[in-house]
C-alpha cells in the first residue's frame, strides 16, 4: 500500500544518520578515507571503540573519551536527582500544601523555561568565580539543579493538581505534617511523574553543551564539549572511524534511556506543550 | 514556628533560589548591557551604545537575517513534515509504535551529535556527494556545507531531522482527540477522507499548530550547539546566528557590555514570539472557561 511505502521511506531516511555512524564506527580510518562516510565495512574494526574509549587524543591528552563520559555522568546523575527531588517537594507545596504567595513564586519559577541561557551566562560566570566553582563539576551540578527546577516544578505541580485537595485536608486534620504527607501520600502516587521528570532531566543535562564548554576546560569538560574538541582535532588528521565510535558512545546513554522509557520520554516532551 | 522551620526552609529555599536567580540574573545582564564593560563588568552608563554597535555590526546583521530564514524555513518545513507524518500514522497502520519511535529518536541525542553526524553526511569530500561520485555520477554536486549562500540550509536540514518528530507527536495526540461524533456526522454527510481532513479534522488542530510553531521558534531563536557542531558559523560567518554572536562577544572578544546587549536582543526577539502567544492563550482560556 502507498502509505506503507511512503512511511517506510521516510523512516529509512530518518535512520540514515544513525546507521551511518554505527557502520563508520566499525570501519577503519583508511577505508573511510578511500571511499566515503557512507559504506558497508569491508573489515570489522571493533578496535575503534577501544581507541575512542581510552586512547584517542582530544586536545593533546590521549586518554580517549572515558574521562569526559565520567564527567558527564558525575554532573548529570547528581543534578538529575537533586532537581527532581526538590522539584517534587516544591511541586507538592505549590499545588496541594498551598501557602501565601505560592502562585506568584510558581509563576516566576516557570518563566525559567523560556529565559534564554545567554541571559544567564555572565551572572553564572560571576557566581562560579566568586564561589570557586569555576571549572569544576560541582559548578555544573549547581547550575543544572537550579535551572532544572523550572521544569521539574512544572512537571510535578501539573501532576499533583489532579490529586484531590480533600485527601491532604483530611490528613492535616489527622495531624500529619508537611513531610509526613509528602512521604506517605504524595510520594507513593508519584512514580509516573518522577520517571518522566528523571528522563527529561537526564536527557537534557547529558546533552547540554553551552554551559559545559563555557565553564569548564580541558579534563573537566563534559562529553558534548569533548566531542567538539575532538572534531577540531579530526579536522587536521581524519580519524572518522574512531570519531564515529566516540559519537556512538556519547549518544548511547540517552539513546538507551529513550529505548527503555520511550513512553515517558514522549510524555515529558508533550507535558510542557499541552498544559 | 521554630518547629515548622524545616518545612519553611524546604518549601522556600529551592523556589526562592530559582526565582531569585531568574530575576537577578536577567536584571544584571540587562544592566551590564548599558555599561562600558569589556573584559570585566564595570559600572558606568553608556546608554544604548552597546545596542547600536551590535545592531550595526555585520556579524549581528548576518545572524539576524539567518535567523529569519532559518526560523521560518525550519518551522514551516518541520510543521509540514510533522503533520504529514502524523496523518499517515493516524491511518491505523501496522507498526505504528516502531515508526513513531524512529521519528522521535533524534530528540534523544544531543545537538552536538546531530551536528557532527550531519557535518559528515553533508561534507562534499566525504559525504553524500562523494558517495554519488563513487557510483560514477561525477558531475553531481551537493556542497551546501561549503557554499556561503546555501550553508544555512544545512542547519535547516539537520534541525528538521532532529525535531519534526516533536511536531508529529503533538499533531498525532491532537488527531487522536478529535471528537468521534464530529467524524461520524461528517461520514454520514458523505465526506470522503480528503474532505474529512480538510474540512473537519484539520481545523480542530489550530491550537496545537500554534503551540508547535511557538515552541519550534523558541528553539530556532536559541540554536547554538547545532551550528557549533555542524558549521561553526561558517563558511566565514555565513551561518552565524544570534546565540553564536552572544558567545563570541562575551567569551572570545571579551566585550561583555556588547555581549549582554546581544543577549538582551535575543530575549526581545523571543518575547516578540512569546508575548502574543501568551495573550492568545489568555484569550482562549477566557473564551472557554470550562477547559
Amino acid at each position: 500500500m502507498l502509505i506503507y511505502l511512503v512511511v517506510s521511506l521516510v523512516a529509512a531516511a530518518w535512520l540514515v544518520p544513525l546507521i551511518v555512524v554505527v557502520l563508520n564506527s566499525l570501519r577503519s580510518n583508511e577505508e573511510i578515507v578511500q571511499t566515503s562516510m557512507i559504506g558497508w565495512p569491508r573489515q570489522w574494526a571493533f578496535g575503534n571503540y577501544l581507541t575512542a574509549w581510552s586512547d584517542f587524543c582530544v586536545a593533546q591528552t590521549c586518554v580517549g573519551i572515558r574521562p569526559y563520559m565520567l564527567n558527564s555522568a558525575l554532573v548529570t546523575i547528581p543534578a538529575t536527582i537533586f532537581s527532581t527531588l526538590l522539584g517534587a517537594v516544591a511541586g507538592y507545596a505549590v499545588s496541594l500544601w498551598r501557602f501565601r504567595g505560592d502562585n506568584w513564586i510558581y509563576g516566576i519559577v516557570t518563566l525559567g523555561i523560556f529565559l534564554p541561557q545567554q541571559m544567564r551566562l555572565l551572572p553564572w560566570t560571576i557566581v562560579l568565580r566568586d564561589t570557586g566553582l569555576m571549572n569544576t563539576l560541582t559548578g555544573l551540578v549547581l547550575i543544572h539543579t537550579i535551572q532544572g527546577l523550572s521544569f521539574t516544578v512544572l512537571f510535578c505541580r501539573n501532576y499533583y493538581v489532579a490529586i484531590p485537595q480533600e485527601l491532604i485536608r483530611a490528613a492535616r486534620i489527622d495531624g500529619a505534617g508537611f513531610f509526613r504527607i509528602f512521604w506517605r501520600i504524595i510520594l507513593p502516587l508519584s512514580p509516573p511523574i518522577l520517571v518522566v521528570t528523571v528522563i527529561w532531566q537526564f536527557t537534557h543535562i547529558w546533552n547540554e553543551f553551552l554551559y559545559g564548554v563555557t565553564f569548564t576546560t580541558g579534563q573537566q569538560q563534559p562529553v558534548t564539549a569533548a566531542l567538539i574538541a575532538l572534531s577540531a582535532a579530526v579536522a587536521d588528521i581524519p580519524h572518522h572511524g574512531v570519531q564515529s565510535a566516540a559519537v556512538m558512545i556519547a549518544a548511547l546513554p540517552t539513546l538507551l534511556i529513550y529505548l527503555i522509557g520511550g513512553k515517558y520520554f514522549v510524555r515529558g516532551l508533550t507535558a510542557g506543550a499541552v498544559k | 514556628m521554630v518547629r515548622r522551620l524545616p518545612e519553611y526552609l524546604t518549601i522556600w529555599v529551592p523556589l526562592l533560589l530559582s526565582a531569585a536567580h531568574l530575576v537577578s540574573f536577567s536584571l544584571w545582564t540587562i544592566w551590564i548591557s548599558f555599561t562600558p564593560s569589556t573584559l570585566v563588568p564595570v559600572s558606568g552608563w553608556v546608554g544604548l551604545r552597546n545596542y547600536t554597535s551590535v545592531l550595526a555590526s555585520r556579524n549581528w546583521q548576518i545572524a539576524f537575517d539567518n535567523l529569519l530564514l532559518f526560523g521560518s524555513a525550519f518551522v514551516l518545513l518541520s510543521l509540514v513534515t510533522g503533520l504529514i507524518l502524523a496523518i499517515l500514522l493516524d491511518q491505523r497502520i501496522r507498526g505504528e509504535n516502531v515508526l513513531r519511535s524512529i521519528f522521535l529518536y533524534p530528540l534523544a541525542v544531543s545537538f552536538v551529535v546531530t551536528g557532527t553526524v550531519w557535518s559528515w553526511l553533508l561534507n562534499p569530500g566525504i559525504g553524500i556527494q562523494k558517495l554519488v561520485h563513487d557510483f560514477g555520477w561525477t558531475s553531481f554536486r551537493f556542497d551546501w556545507l561549503i557554499d556561503r549562500d546555501m550553508a544555512i540550509w544545512t542547519i535547516v536540514i539537520a534541525a528538521i531531522w532532529q525535531s519534526s518528530g516533536f511536531a508529529m507527536a503533538l499533531f498525532l495526540a491532537g488527531l487522536r482527540s478529535v471528537d468521534a461524533d464530529l467524524i461520524k456526522a461528517a461520514q454520514i454527510d458523505g465526506a470522503g477522507p480528503v474532505r474529512m481532513y480538510r474540512r473537519v479534522i484539520l481545523p480542530t488542530l489550530w491550537p496545537i499548530t500554534i503551540t508547535v510553531i511557538v515552541i519550534q521558534l523558541q528553539f530556532a531563536i536559541s540554536t547554538f550547539d547545532l551550528v557549533r557542531a555542524l558549521t561553526n558559523g561558517g563558511p566565514g560567518i555565513a551561518t552565524q546566528l544570534p546565540a553564536l554572536v552572544v558567545y563570541d562577544l562575551m567569551f572570545q572578544r571579551n566585550l561583555l557590555g556588547r555581549g549582554a546587549a546581544a543577549a538582551v536582543l535575543m530575549l526581545l526577539i523571543l518575547l516578540s514570539v512569546l508575548l502574543p502567544y501568551a495573550a492568545w492563550q489568555y484569550l482562549q482560556q477566557r473564551r472557554a472557561p470550562h477547559a
